[in-house]
């Protein structure tokens, strides 16, 4: 077998087609994450510790987990339980599952964010005489949110390089497209160095964006460098 | 007349467009006490960052034993030091840091003794016996097992200066050993560099602030203003009967804000 | 309660293929990540550049589709042939997380303070000794942490190497949901709850390296 550059550029539209597909995939599932993180926050603000400990064990659970394992239980096992048994679709069940997967590191990120809000910052607010509302609406989140925008950018891109998992329970996106394309006349490597290219093409491109995005944020809320 | 141990002759440092040294010329006699004063700004720290190979002047030569520090000659050619060349002429040369720069993973006594051990190849149970000396001579003796960050930082700066004077060096350089200490702990600190300054043999060269201390153990002061050696001399001339105005200035400043 | 151990018993048998990709790639990927880590703040630009070149290239892509590639690439156009799909994975899991990896072993020796160079030329050490005594013994403490959540990501992407048609956890798992499709979930969960009991330890010695990591890196 040898590489051929006719292949390599008549796959380039077919691809290009998945790659909307794949950037509609990560942009649902990253919205789940999301949305979804504030929920282990919530649970893990909640005062009562069984229900603490329970949910933080189980946000362990899923982060520690294999993704791909979690969206074939979605795909092919969630249907068979009884009572709570739902049959997705592909696409619904990649959003879920992977959704589900990153909204326990989005919710470490809002964690650490929330936490990097000195402990002055709240006692001035509550010497303020502001409530519970107010200390989160202008005091504890407009600084808990901006340094973590660096990081959460980080996981857009994770997330974007994981979403080709989902061409294994049937989702045709990029990789999917690739593979079939490889079945039909046994020509892998070109269609998959096109599929890497367009990875690499549209991620490192937002890295460096990231990178800059970081350095301006550390700047702005180093506290290390004032301690030393 | 001995000859010095260590000579700048017209040394100039720039960094980008600033240049904080304009043409050094100093001489220092083997065992002679160098106090360096001068305001923030005024290049007294690069001064010593020279000498011990921290940063390269812009130009100008630094001699070290008659020895040229920054560069090298084969033959006839000269070339920029190398590592080995640097290497060879430093080890004539130790400093403490204004922020003791001690190795956080290290005890205060693996501290004082890893460079005798891996850089002079000395014999591992002599330089323990003699790191506990040292230790023991700057008040430390029951902390050689502790680690850097469960001491105070007059105590930190005691275990720097001991770590320094385990290699021997002809030359010592102070560099604001004092600064960076709340003002309870100088005392201590300057305690140790009174006893080392009055035992004699080793040159030292002090960048500092406290004028007293500058007075007391100095043979010689040097105040540096912009980049220059503005007024240099006997510690009494200098601080007591200051010739330029700037320097009166700078005095007064100085013991007004005290 | 008979298939849990029936299905235990079936998937006891990918957990061989799980295990020597996850040891085989975790020693892989640690000794690309400290060489690829140590290049990158060589002084040397073409040294730096080439392994900043490959960093860039691994991270850019994705791990699945470098194992796909991999897979295809190195037997067909290069004509290697590795001997067995563990090394293909191997070597796929490893270039991606050493790349990864090798970020953190650079950011945690540019991240010991310059006060312990100077400190090391002070006491006339030289280049190798400064970074074998000094910066690498306390950028290894900072690096352990997030050392620990990459070996926790690497065992998750051992989870891919079914798809190159290794006979792994997974592997064996999807077989037996196959023939047997009213036990899926008691399958998944079970490949879940194994790959839990391999993250556990790693969990909480990430945890204790944590607290190590804080201390270590005191400013003294």
């Amino acid at each position: 077998m040898t590489w051929s550059w006719d292949v390599f550029f008549n796959v380039i539209p077919l691809i290009f087609k998945g790659l909307w597909i794949t950037l509609g995939l990560t942009i649902a599932c990253y919205a789940f994450a999301m949305v979804f993180g504030f929920f282990w926050v919530f649970m893990s603000r909640i005062p009562w510790k069984p229900v603490n400990w329970l949910f933080r064990w189980l946000a362990e659970f899923i982060r520690s987990t294999p993704p791909l394992v979690q969206l074939f239980f979605i795909y092919y096992a969630w249907p068979s339980i009884p009572v709570i048994g739902v049959a997705l679709n592909p696409f619904a069940a990649a959003i879920l599952g992977l959704g589900l997967h990153f909204s326990t590191y989005t919710s470490e990120v809002y964690r650490s964010g929330i936490e990097s809000v000195e402990k002055g910052q709240w006692e001035a607010a509550t010497a303020l005489n502001l409530s519970t509302k107010q200390k989160w609406l202008h005091i504890i989140l407009p600084q808990a949110i901006p340094p973590t925008i660096p990081m959460l950018g980080n996981y857009l891109i994770i997330m974007f390089k994981e979403v080709p998992l989902a061409s294994t329970i049937g989702v045709v996106a990029m990789l999917h497209i690739a593979n079939d394309y490889g079945a039909q006349y046994y020509k892998f490597v070109e269609p998959l160095t096109v599929v890497a290219l367009f990875f690499l093409l549209l991620s490192y491109p937002s890295a460096l964006l990231i990178r800059k995005l970081e350095k301006k944020y550390n700047r702005r809320f180093d506290k290390r460098t004032a301690t030393l | 007349m001995v000859a010095p141990i260590v000579q700048y002759k017209n040394v100039r440092k720039a960094f980008g467009d600033v240049e904080v040294l304009r043409g050094i010329n100093l001489d220092i006699t083997p065992g002679e006490k160098v106090a360096l004063i001068g305001p923030s700004g005024s290049g007294k720290t690069t001064i010593i960052r020279l000498l011990m190979t921290l940063e390269e002047p812009s130009s100008g030569v630094i001699e070290v034993n008659g020895e040229n520090l920054w560069q090298m000659k084969k033959g006839n050619k000269t070339f920029p030091a190398d590592e080995k060349h640097l290497r060879a002429i430093r080890g004539d040369i130790g400093m403490v840091f204004q922020h003791f720069n001690l190795f956080p993973h290290m005890t205060i006594l693996e501290n004082c003794m890893l460079a005798p051990t891996i850089v002079k190849k000395k014999e591992k149970a002599t330089v323990r016996a003699t790191a506990l000396e040292m230790l023991d001579k700057v008040g430390l003796a029951d902390k050689v097992d502790l680690y850097p960050s469960q001491l105070s930082g007059g105590q930190k700066q005691r275990v720097a200066m001991a770590r320094a004077l385990m290699m021997k060096p002809k030359v010592m350089l102070f560099d604001e050993v004092t600064s960076a200490l709340d003002p309870e702990l100088v005392g201590e600190v300057l305690e140790v560099i009174r006893d080392l300054a009055k035992s004699g043999e080793m040159a030292m060269i002090l960048v500092t602030h406290e004028m007293d201390f500058a007075l007391d153990i100095a043979d010689r002061v040097l105040f540096l203003n912009e980049g220059v050696i503005e007024e240099e001399g006997h510690p009494e001339e200098i601080l007591v009967n200051p010739k330029s105005e700037r320097l009166q200035e700078f005095l007064s400043r100085f013991t007004s804000s005290r | 309660m008979g298939s849990i151990a029936d299905i235990s018993l079936v998937l006891l048998s990918g957990l061989k293929i799980t295990l020597i990709v996850l040891i085989l790639s975790i020693i892989f990927s640690t000794l690309i990540a400290l060489i690829a880590g140590l290049s990158r703040v060589s002084n040397n630009w073409l040294v730096s550049g080439f392994t900043g070149f490959y960093v860039e290239i691994f991270r850019g892509t994705s791990l699945i589709v470098q194992l796909f590639w991999f897979s295809y690439a190195l037997p067909g156009l290069f004509n290697i042939h590795l001997g067995s799909d563990v090394w293909v994975a191997v070597l796929a899991i490893s270039l991606n997380y050493g790349a990864y990896m090798s970020e953190i072993v650079r950011g945690a020796i540019q991240s010991v303070p310059a006060g312990q160079t100077e400190a090391s030329i002070a006491l006339n050490f030289t280049g190798f000794q400064r970074m074998r005594y000094i910066i690498l013994p306390q950028a290894i403490r900072m690096m352990l942490p997030e050392y620990g959540n990459y070996i926790i990501q690497i065992l998750k992407a051992t989870s891919l190497v079914s798809l190159i048609g290794l006979t792994d956890l997974l592997y064996y798992g999807n077989i037996y949901r196959s023939t047997h499709l009213s036990e899926a979930p008691t399958v998944y969960i079970l490949i879940l709850a194994v790959y839990f009991l391999l993250a556990l330890p790693l969990i909480l010695l990430t945890r204790k390296m944590e607290k190590v990591a804080k201390k270590g890196v005191v400013h003294g």
